[in-house]
């Protein structure tokens, strides 16, 4: 039983060296116990009953090897998720941004896009929107086109909508999207001041400097290395007193930099850079 | 652990059974609404355990003679020697979800694990039992009969063929003889 545990760990370390020679995708430092899971999903997917046969799977055919980058890739998210998250941002942050003539934020690990929309429609109520610079990354192409495109399933939106007001939207949310057949289109003015990038935190530098950094629920799937390695890239993109915004149930608690910032909301898990 | 309907009782039930010399590490994943506090739960649990009864982190360290709860809206894994969270989609309409801990703890321990399914109104938990059982832990089931909802111990029932089906109070002092037992 033990022998075979252990046997599993072991492909599985060969299937990430493989995916990294192959692709460049470096997930050979994510969290084991999640990554397992979605290893074992796609496993079912492609029908191989070890990792070895998926691993033969992933570098032979690159149709696995994208259904497999992604399944790595998407996470739950909508518009507005975590609505509190927003209410604290414009009560905590939005005034400070006004201070600034113009300022740069960055959402890592972005996904579909959904957080940096939220953000686009905060800033545009606040009017602070024409001096917003909007960076939305993630190491995956294939949503960071469907994230550019703005498209979301009008199934949802009254999931969202009642997530905006909750968050203290008080427009018609409808007023941001159009309709179109079974989807929505999100105002094309919301992506106006949104680069959307690949940039992959595993494998890529700091590539400017933040007043405001959101990476919300990526940082759970990096085991404590990568995770303090990333901490540190943020760290070194963020302007002085700049805000790095985490998940819900996430922290720098564990983390070497903790002393370097002030959590400023603890529900919300909104930190400051002071040091 | 893992409990639904009629959980927070339950989980109080066993560690007021318990002592403080309970020398095992409880991970505890209660059903609840997503944006549920989860200090009050811990709040609550804490006036009647022995043990220290504290949310589970990302990347915290397991420690012996505590109990661990999933945060609302969270999977909870064991990596290794740590928590380990999960933001993916819910199993079987839940996040936290019971299999997946047991899952992703059976994976870890494998035969030096005790998985306990309790009351519940879900199925959550009767696969994740059965991969306790699988990889050579203690399973252990709340008697249908003495539980609020029936449902999930059945489902475990069903699925795992556990090593014990018995009510509460009795789950309690099993716990303290296997961590007794632990010791030596």
């Amino acid at each position: 039983m033990t022998e075979k545990i252990d046997l599993e760990n072991l492909e599985i370390k060969l299937l990430l060296d493989g995916v990294y020679r192959v692709s460049g995708y470096d997930f050979r430092d994510y969290a084991l116990a999640s990554l397992k899971r979605r290893i074992h999903k796609c496993m079912l997917d492609e029908e191989t009953a070890t990792v070895s046969g998926f691993q033969e799977r992933v570098l032979h055919n690159p149709e696995s090897l994208n259904h497999f980058l992604l399944s790595l890739s998407i996470d739950i998210t909508e518009l507005f998720r975590d609505p509190d998250l927003y209410r604290s941002y414009r009560e905590k942050i939005i005034p400070v941004l006004h201070t600034y003539p113009f300022f740069r934020i960055w959402h890592a690990g972005c996904s579909t896009g959904e957080e940096a929309y939220s953000d686009a429609i905060i800033l545009t109520e606040e009017g602070l929107y024409d001096r917003a610079r909007i960076y939305a990354t993630d190491f995956n192409e294939i949503v960071i086109e469907k994230a550019k495109k703005g498209i979301f399933s009008q199934k949802v939106m009254k999931t969202y909508t009642a997530n905006y007001q909750q968050a203290g939207g008080k427009q018609a949310f409808s007023k941001y999207y159009t309709a179109k057949f079974d989807n929505v289109q999100m105002d094309p003015r919301l992506n106006a001041n949104i680069t959307w990038a690949q940039h992959n935190l595993v494998t890529d530098k700091s590539f400017n400097e933040f007043q405001v950094i959101f990476c919300r629920n990526v940082m759970i799937y990096f085991n404590k290395t990568l995770q303090d390695r990333v901490l540190r890239l943020f760290y070194e993109s963020l302007s002085p007193y700049g805000y790095l915004i985490l998940g819900k149930k996430e922290s720098l608690k564990f983390s070497p930099l903790e002393n370097k910032f002030e959590l400023i909301d603890i529900n919300e898990r909104i930190y400051k850079k002071i040091l | 652990m893992g409990a639904s309907l009629g959980g927070l009782e339950a989980t109080k039930t066993i560690l007021s059974t318990i002592s403080r010399s309970f020398n095992l590490p409880i991970a505890l994943v209660l059903h609840r609404d997503e944006n549920s506090p989860t200090e009050l739960l811990i709040n609550i649990l804490n006036k009647d355990s022995p043990i220290e009864v504290i949310e589970a982190e990302d990347k915290m360290m397991i420690q012996n003679s505590k109990c661990y709860i999933a945060p609302a809206g969270y999977h909870l894994l064991i990596d290794e020697d740590h928590f380990a969270l999960s933001t993916e989609n819910k199993v079987h309409h839940s996040r936290p979800s019971i299999d997946v801990l047991l899952e992703s703890a059976a994976d870890a321990y494998r035969s030096d694990l005790i998985g306990v399914i309790m009351t519940g109104n879900s199925v959550d938990g009767a696969e994740g039992l059965k991969s306790v059982k699988e990889k050579g832990g203690l399973t252990i089931v709340q008697d249908p009969k003495d539980a609020k909802a029936e449902l999930m111990p059945k489902s475990a029932i069903l699925a795992a063929n556990p090593d014990y089906t018995i009510p509460l109070p009795d789950i309690g002092t099993l716990l303290m003889k296997l961590s007794e037992e632990t010791r030596n």
